[in-house]
């Protein structure tokens, strides 16, 4: 696939997904995310690759954890009402420390919604959906391009840190047709999953070291002789269930800071004029393409304005919107949803500078007029 | 025997008990409850991947949540304890990722056909190559005694107080109109007949289920006042009948009623991946490659 192509990010989702070794997904038709499996569907069949469409979405999310177990760099895609129902096994996936990719492209919600109209509303329900504490790695799109370039790299941190990854596309994103290029295989870089060099007989499977990427366990997959056991229950280095309090600190501790101790190396963030600038814009997905005209023409009349713009959004980049934050004056951040990125840029920039949200409710993009009323207020 | 000689052979057994290299000891004891009707379906199943030279390294064990779903922690093989309802479709990931595998969920009525009926008929409607064993014992064990979609007219449960008045499913029954190859139904004392049904299993290609009626003796037998555990272990055995290729309709189980048991379906029909295998070499020829091992007569075939 190599070459220039005209593609949706839908397709391109897909794309990355194939660039990046996935073999397996189980997914469920749901809009407007239908086209990234159906993608999968049309090319697996050539390429060493098996997919089912499972009987829902509950199902779709346990069987691509099963076959990340099986060895298999596996996806599943979905959109808020699927979503919703794989919050269930997320929580698995992130006890077993089983790498898979969720693919989400959001409409208007709650329930049903605005099954074929754009949404950002599911941003917080990435970060807390799944019950009981833990830290999730999501990266948001904002071009048929970046849903094949993020689509690797939600594979690879997912293969690095152990952990489910969710690709937050949006539906304008998702359904937006523009030139995606695909390098060829070899300049693309893709992590392989690091299996464990122990023997069995020695290996544990959560057995970790004491700091960074050392909180990461080897990696064993079925069939190779390991035999070993793992749960969904809080369980110590052998896997075996462990009913303390004193397991229970230790594990979700573990399971935390592999992500928040390292979140420097997991973040990455885009930022444009934010020297000097009285105001920043931050923004992700579809709504940081809406901003730009707005950004310019807040320019054009001397405001100086900076964007940040958010790639990964979980972990949140909180150590560099505190420092921004001591520095302008305020934050605007327009979202498709009526306010939840906005409420982590406002904790973080802890009363160092106003946070302005420019709210929309889904359905349809900003209207730039309303960014640009927000930039020139937080100028003020 | 004396009392030190009595000693010297539990010390041997203990030792060298044949079953040992398949199970987790350093997990021993147990939870399971005294005469709880799941400790001889662990040994009946490990008897039969001895018997029938499974290779264990490529044998994966799925579970949900439960009583039963706590078997895999014991089995020292690849053993998953996943979601409650679950276990089903984590193992279709689990087969369809690496068909090589031989995967076997062992969970509960519960798990299985409450919660994760859906997976359990749509796995059966695809002949997936995965082997279920359900343990029922009528009854939620674990959360504390309540209703199940298997308790019998009439049985006492924690949410059932006045007597249940659901109609409950046929496990074979519902197996078999979905399409399940292989479809028996024992009791967890009939230790040589559920061996020979594990040992079929393990031997079969596509969607094979095994029902194990046995005795909750903490909540089920306590709550309808049916002795201890041992005794209903007895009575379920006892009252059972053999009814070997008997019509699959015609296997309700009523409250401390006759329990009719055997073998009711055994066929062989294309497993969900050659069907796929096939249709897409008919599809694309030689561009596509087969996917996972060969069905067995095909192995030369192009």
């Amino acid at each position: 696939m190599t070459g220039n192509h005209y593609l949706d990010g839908d397709y391109a989702a897909a794309e990355g997904c194939l660039a990046a070794g996935c073999r397996f997904s189980a997914g469920y038709p749901i809009t407007p995310s239908t086209e990234v499996f159906e993608r999968l569907t049309q090319r697996f069949p050539l390429c060493g690759g098996f997919y089912i469409q499972m009987e829902d979405e509950l199902g779709s999310m346990a069987a691509i954890i099963g076959g990340s177990w099986a060895g298999k760099k596996s996806v599943t895609i979905t959109s808020g009402p699927g979503f919703s129902l794989m919050m269930e096994n997320l929580g698995l996936a992130v006890m077993h420390e089983a790498p898979c990719v969720v693919v989400n492209v959001q409409r208007g919600g709650p329930s049903t919604g605005l099954p074929t109209m754009v949404g950002q509303a599911d941003m917080m329900q990435a970060k807390w959906g799944s019950h009981g504490d833990y830290e999730i790695i999501a990266l948001a799109p904002s071009s048929p391009q970046e849903c094949f370039d993020y689509a690797i790299k939600c594979f690879n941190l997912a293969e690095k840190w152990r952990t489910p990854v969710l690709l937050m596309m949006d539906e304008c994103v998702g359904h937006m047709t523009e030139k995606v290029v695909i390098p060829p295989a070899d300049e693309i870089e893709v992590e392989e999953r690091p299996y464990t060099k122990k023997k069995p007989g020695e290996y544990l499977p959560y057995e970790v070291g004491e700091s960074g990427q050392d909180l990461v366990p080897d990696f064993a997959k079925a069939g190779d002789g390991y035999r070993y056991h793992v749960t969904g229950l809080t369980h110590d280095a052998r896997g075996y269930p462990v009913m303390t309090a004193e397991c229970q600190d230790e594990t979700i501790k573990r399971l935390i800071n592999k992500i928040k101790l390292n979140a420097d190396e997991i973040i990455e963030i885009e930022e444009e004029q934010t020297k000097g600038a009285q105001v920043v814009v931050v923004s992700y997905g579809i709504s940081y393409r809406v901003a730009q005209p707005a950004v310019d023409r807040a320019r054009a009349e001397g405001i100086k304005v900076g964007q940040m713009r958010l790639i990964t959004v979980w972990p949140f980049p909180e150590k560099r919107i505190t420092e921004l934050a001591k520095k302008i004056k305020a934050y605007v951040v327009p979202e498709i949803n009526l306010g939840q990125v906005a409420l982590e840029v406002e904790r973080c920039a802890g009363g160092h500078a106003k946070t302005i949200p420019v709210t929309h409710a889904g359905g349809w993009v900003h209207e730039v007029d309303d960014v640009y009323a927000a930039i020139k207020e937080a100028a003020k | 025997m004396t009392k030190t000689a009595e000693k010297a052979v539990e010390e041997k057994l203990m030792k060298d008990h044949p079953l040992e290299p398949y199970l987790r000891m350093d997990r021993i004891p147990h939870i399971w409850c005294p005469t709880c009707g799941i400790g001889t379906v662990v040994s009946c199943f490990i008897q039969a991947v001895i018997e029938t030279a499974t290779d264990v390294d490529k044998l994966c064990i799925v579970s949900g949540i439960g009583c039963t779903a706590r078997v895999p922690g014991y089995l020292k093989m690849d053993s998953y304890h996943t979601t409650h309802g679950r276990s089903i479709a984590f193992a279709t990931g689990l087969k369809l990722a690496n068909p090589e595998l031989e995967v076997v969920v062992i969970s509960g009525d519960g798990d299985l056909i409450a919660i994760g009926g859906n997976h359990f008929i749509h796995a059966a409607r695809r002949n997936l190559d995965i082997k279920v064993i359900c343990v029922n014992n009528f009854i939620y064990g674990m959360t504390g005694g309540q209703v199940a979609p298997t308790t019998p007219l009439t049985a006492n449960c924690s949410t059932t107080p006045y007597g249940n008045s659901e109609t409950p499913f046929s496990l074979p029954y519902l197996a078999a109109s979905c399409g399940a190859t292989y479809v028996a139904r024992w009791t967890s004392l009939h230790i040589r007949r559920m061996t020979r049904a594990f040992n079929e299993v393990l031997r079969k290609r596509g969607f094979s289920f095994v029902e194990v009626i046995a005795p909750c003796s903490t909540l089920y037998a306590r709550r309808n006042k049916l002795g201890t555990g041992l005794s209903l272990l007895k009575y379920y055995h006892d009252n059972s009948e053999i009814a070997h290729g008997h019509d699959v309709k015609d296997l309700d189980i009523g409250y401390q009623e006759k329990i009719k048991v055997g073998k009711f379906i055994d066929e062989d029909k294309p497993t969900h991946i050659d069907r796929a295998n096939v249709w897409h070499t008919k599809v694309f020829g030689d561009r596509y490659n087969w996917y996972g091992p060969k069905p067995p007569g095909m192995e030369e075939a192009k």
